[in-house]
């Protein structure tokens, strides 16, 4: 350490005001905070600080996310070499997975993070840290196959438009890896979703179609079990298949109180209740899927565990979450039944509700300035 | 007596270094009165160096209210006037002769005061700056008709002095301060205590006042947390508050005709060998204190306790309305992937480092900042932490973007940048909500004027 932190001192006055390289000071900055806690001192107001800083918070996240990924990992290899024949063992087939998601991975973070920095020395910041998570949050939710060159373009519009343009990390208002996946899925559609895409390199006589795919068209045959929606062992993206991986990550985020659990629990709570109106309606055979189903297929749970509780683009009053979560349960459902043109409706449902948030803030708050207002009136009276 | 106010929200922060139940004489040699205390006044000197005052001498007067006036705390000579950048006057040093000589000022039988008497004695001596309202913080309008004066026997704040202990044996004084109360409003005096740790007969047994009970963590010792309880204060209300050792100088000002500026200084911290309480005088030199009884390295020295106190040097002077001094060390070193390790020694609220395992531990904590600062991302933390039915982060965002009204309606004259002080320290982002909050209390004073 002490080798390293006399090279980063060193080379620190290059990248200061007068120094030859002050043109790439935030990337300078932001390598040397990834090594090193800065030394700053308080200044102002309280002389003591927590611990915790964005860079733990993200990393707990980050950590959060692993279980998913390395059984999506896994995943992609089964769903292929099953659609080969057979599977093989294990091993290989994970890294078979880990080989096609690692090129996305570093597409994604080079093209995001370079980005990043780009902005952050325009502006004369730091670098945010609220890249770390999207990054890796934006390769699980793509299918396994899609070129290189479109992810590249999704996440620069993603990060430019989705939130540097609004001032970078805190100020977005929709949350910038569905932002990507949103690009990619109207820009490119027929790479983006049918049952080809699903499976990786796999045989043209295999049907590659997600549960949800063939539940819109009514194809209720090969519908996995509960247990096998549970574990997550079916075609999809990496994050959205295993509902225990994601339990997992729900349960770190949870006991570090990094995401919050009212929004979690609005989530799954709108969506089985849809589930159960539609149940009632049943009008088909789809409305008449068990509600429970709903919250273990496609990108449900990814979405209410991962992407919902973003807390930037979420709501951020305590009665405000119950309410953005619940409608984002809702809309998922909904749009996943009556519409023929979206099999998956996560997506669609949180960004849309992404916009709204501010609005439900807005209404819990005032009654929040009403509440004060009328106790003023009653004083006034007396 | 009435039920008890269970404050629910809030955090103790157990640091090391809490102040012995022992005091000792300071016999400081220099004392200063700091205009920077004193928030939104523009002191006019009155006096120059050399000058011979006693306690109870003008030294300066606010140049907007000219009627209140900060007087020399003990006799001496006037030793120096220091200033700072554009001349701002930061210190006026006073070197003690220790004869303690005091103006006369004449004194009263309480029960026959009119508030104009109690107004006018406490101005012609310089105790009125003891008397602080709400909203603003800022020493009080004494044309003003408070509808309520709260005194707070307690305090929560980390290493916090033991008010218990520093009116011990002064019941006769704390209660003609009392009297004294009463006569400045139509309205109640209140008197907030602690369930468990007020246990002086002091406090308990005093008599013309409503006493008010209240239990849990930091920040439930706050005057905005009494009042919010109590007696809410809505848009035009003022509430004038003031703490225990004030109240001892006000009664002995009427007892006995003189400026009596007596404090006991609890002095603690981390890096104090022994940490115990100083008996001396308003704006002692913290010379005495440290020499011999603080650990050799770099340190942050406060006046105040660590989320609200000032920083002050190794010969500055305690704070006018301070009673607390502490020491811990400056936290100006690198750490190789902090933010990765597991942090076994660290302190922290969220539940993403391993204290939140060992909640009875006390920590020596530094004033390393633990990151860079950030625009606002997490939510609903600031609220763990903050027991008022306002919302903390949208009050905050609204006094940054200056939105008069809606820091209005979100309740900006119920609070001070002092209850945000929690706030500042789990802050993710690091932002100084502090002052932050203050520069929104000051654009607020300026609009209503």
């Amino acid at each position: 350490m002490k080798v390293l932190r006399k090279f980063i001192d060193k080379q620190k006055p290059h990248f200061e005001k007068g120094g030859k390289f002050q043109k790439f000071h935030s990337a300078f900055d932001s390598v040397e905070t990834l090594f090193f806690v800065p030394d700053k001192v308080t200044t102002s107001g309280s002389h003591i600080r927590d611990a915790v800083d964005m860079k733990r918070t993200m990393i707990v996240v980050f950590i959060a996310l692993l279980p998913a990924l390395f059984f999506g990992m896994w995943n992609i290899g089964y769903q292929h070499f099953l659609s080969l024949g057979g599977p093989t063992d294990h091993w290989t087939m994970f890294f078979y997975g880990f080989l096609k998601m690692l090129p996305i991975i570093i597409v994604t973070y080079g093209v995001g993070l370079g980005l990043e920095i780009v902005f952050a020395q325009i502006r004369n910041h730091d670098v945010n840290e609220g890249f770390f998570v999207s990054g890796l949050l934006i390769p699980m939710i793509v299918p396994p196959e899609t070129p290189l060159w479109q992810i590249a373009v999704a996440v620069a519009f993603a990060v430019v438009f989705g939130k540097e343009v609004f001032g970078g990390s805190g100020m977005n208002i929709v949350n910038p890896a569905l932002t990507a996946r949103a690009f990619l899925f109207f820009a490119y559609p027929s790479e983006m979703s049918g049952d080809k895409v699903w499976i990786s390199e796999m045989a043209d006589t295999f049907s590659g179609a997600t549960p949800l795919g063939d539940a819109l068209v009514g194809n209720f045959d090969t519908m996995p079990s509960a247990y096998e929606m549970f574990i997550g062992i079916m075609p999809g993206s990496v994050g959205e298949t295993s509902v225990l991986m994601i339990l997992i990550g729900a349960i770190i985020l949870l006991a570090t109180g990094v995401a919050n659990w009212r929004i979690m629990f609005s989530v799954f709570a709108g969506g089985y209740i849809m589930g159960l109106l539609f149940n009632l309606w049943g009008l088909n055979e789809y409305m008449r899927m068990d509600a429970m189903n709903h919250l273990l297929l496609g990108g449900f749970a990814f979405g209410a565990v991962f992407m919902a509780t973003d807390p930037v683009t979420a709501a951020q009053t305590k009665n405000g979450m119950y309410i953005y979560g619940f409608l984002i349960g809702i809309i998922a459902i909904l749009i996943r039944v009556f519409n023929p043109a979206y099999p998956e409706g996560v997506m669609l449902s949180i960004l849309l509700m992404n916009v709204f948030a501010p609005l439900i803030d807005h209404y819990v708050i005032e009654s929040n300035i009403k509440k004060r207002l009328k106790r003023m009136k009653l004083v006034l009276k007396n | 007596m009435s039920t008890t106010f269970v404050i629910k929200k809030g955090l103790d922060i157990k640091l090391l270094g809490c102040a012995e139940k022992t005091v000792v004489d300071l016999n400081a040699e220099r004392f200063a009165i700091k205009p920077p205390n004193f928030l939104g006044c523009f002191p006019k000197v009155l006096v120059k160096e050399g000058d011979y005052v006693k306690a109870g001498t003008p030294l300066f007067y606010d140049k907007y209210r000219d009627n209140i006036v900060f007087t020399a705390p003990v006799s001496g000579k006037v030793e120096a006037l220091k200033r700072g950048a554009k001349r701002r006057l930061l210190e006026i040093i006073i070197d003690s002769d220790g004869k303690n000589e005091a103006i006369d000022f004449g004194s009263s039988n309480i029960n026959n005061l009119k508030k104009e008497d109690v107004v006018d004695k406490m101005l012609k001596s310089g105790v009125w700056p003891i008397m602080r309202q709400r909203p603003y913080s800022v020493i009080a309008n004494p044309n003003d008709a408070p509808k309520a004066i709260f005194v707070a026997a307690y305090d929560t704040s980390p290493l916090a002095p033991d008010f218990d202990l520093i009116v011990h044996g002064q019941g006769e004084a704390f209660q003609s301060g009392l009297d004294v109360l009463t006569k400045l409003t139509e309205g109640t005096v209140h008197l907030n205590v602690d369930a468990a740790k007020t246990t002086s007969k002091v406090f308990l047994n005093s008599q013309n006042v409503q006493i008010n009970t209240f239990s849990g963590p930091h920040p439930s010792g706050n005057v905005s947390v009494h009042i919010s309880k109590i007696d809410p204060i809505n848009k035009g209300d003022v509430i004038w508050y003031l703490y225990p050792q004030d109240v001892l100088t006000l009664g002995k000002l009427f007892m006995h005709g003189k400026y009596d500026s007596t404090r006991v200084i609890a002095f603690g911290g981390s890096e104090v060998k022994n940490p115990k309480y100083f008996k001396t005088f308003i704006g002692a030199s913290i010379k005495n204190m440290i020499s011999g009884n603080v650990t050799d390295g770099d340190n942050r020295f406060i006046s105040g306790n660590v989320l609200t106190g000032d920083k002050i040097e190794k010969d500055g002077f305690v704070g006018f309305y301070d009673s607390l001094v502490t020491v811990i060390p400056e936290g100006k070193h690198h750490e190789f992937i902090g933010w990765l390790l597991p942090g076994f020694s660290k302190f922290s609220f969220s539940r993403t480092f391993p204290s939140w395992l060992t909640p009875n531990k006390k920590y020596r904590l530094d004033t390393n900042m633990h990151g860079g600062t950030r625009a606002y991302v997490m939510t609903g933390k600031f609220e763990k932490v903050f027991p008022f039915n306002i919302y903390p982060l949208q009050l905050i965002k609204a006094v940054l973007v200056e939105d008069i009204d809606l820091m209005e309606n979100l309740g900006i004259y119920e609070i001070d940048h002092e209850d945000f002080a929690l706030c500042e320290v789990i802050d993710t982002s690091k932002t100084e909500i502090q002052s932050i909050i203050r520069k929104g209390l000051d654009l607020m004073r300026l609009e209503m004027s």
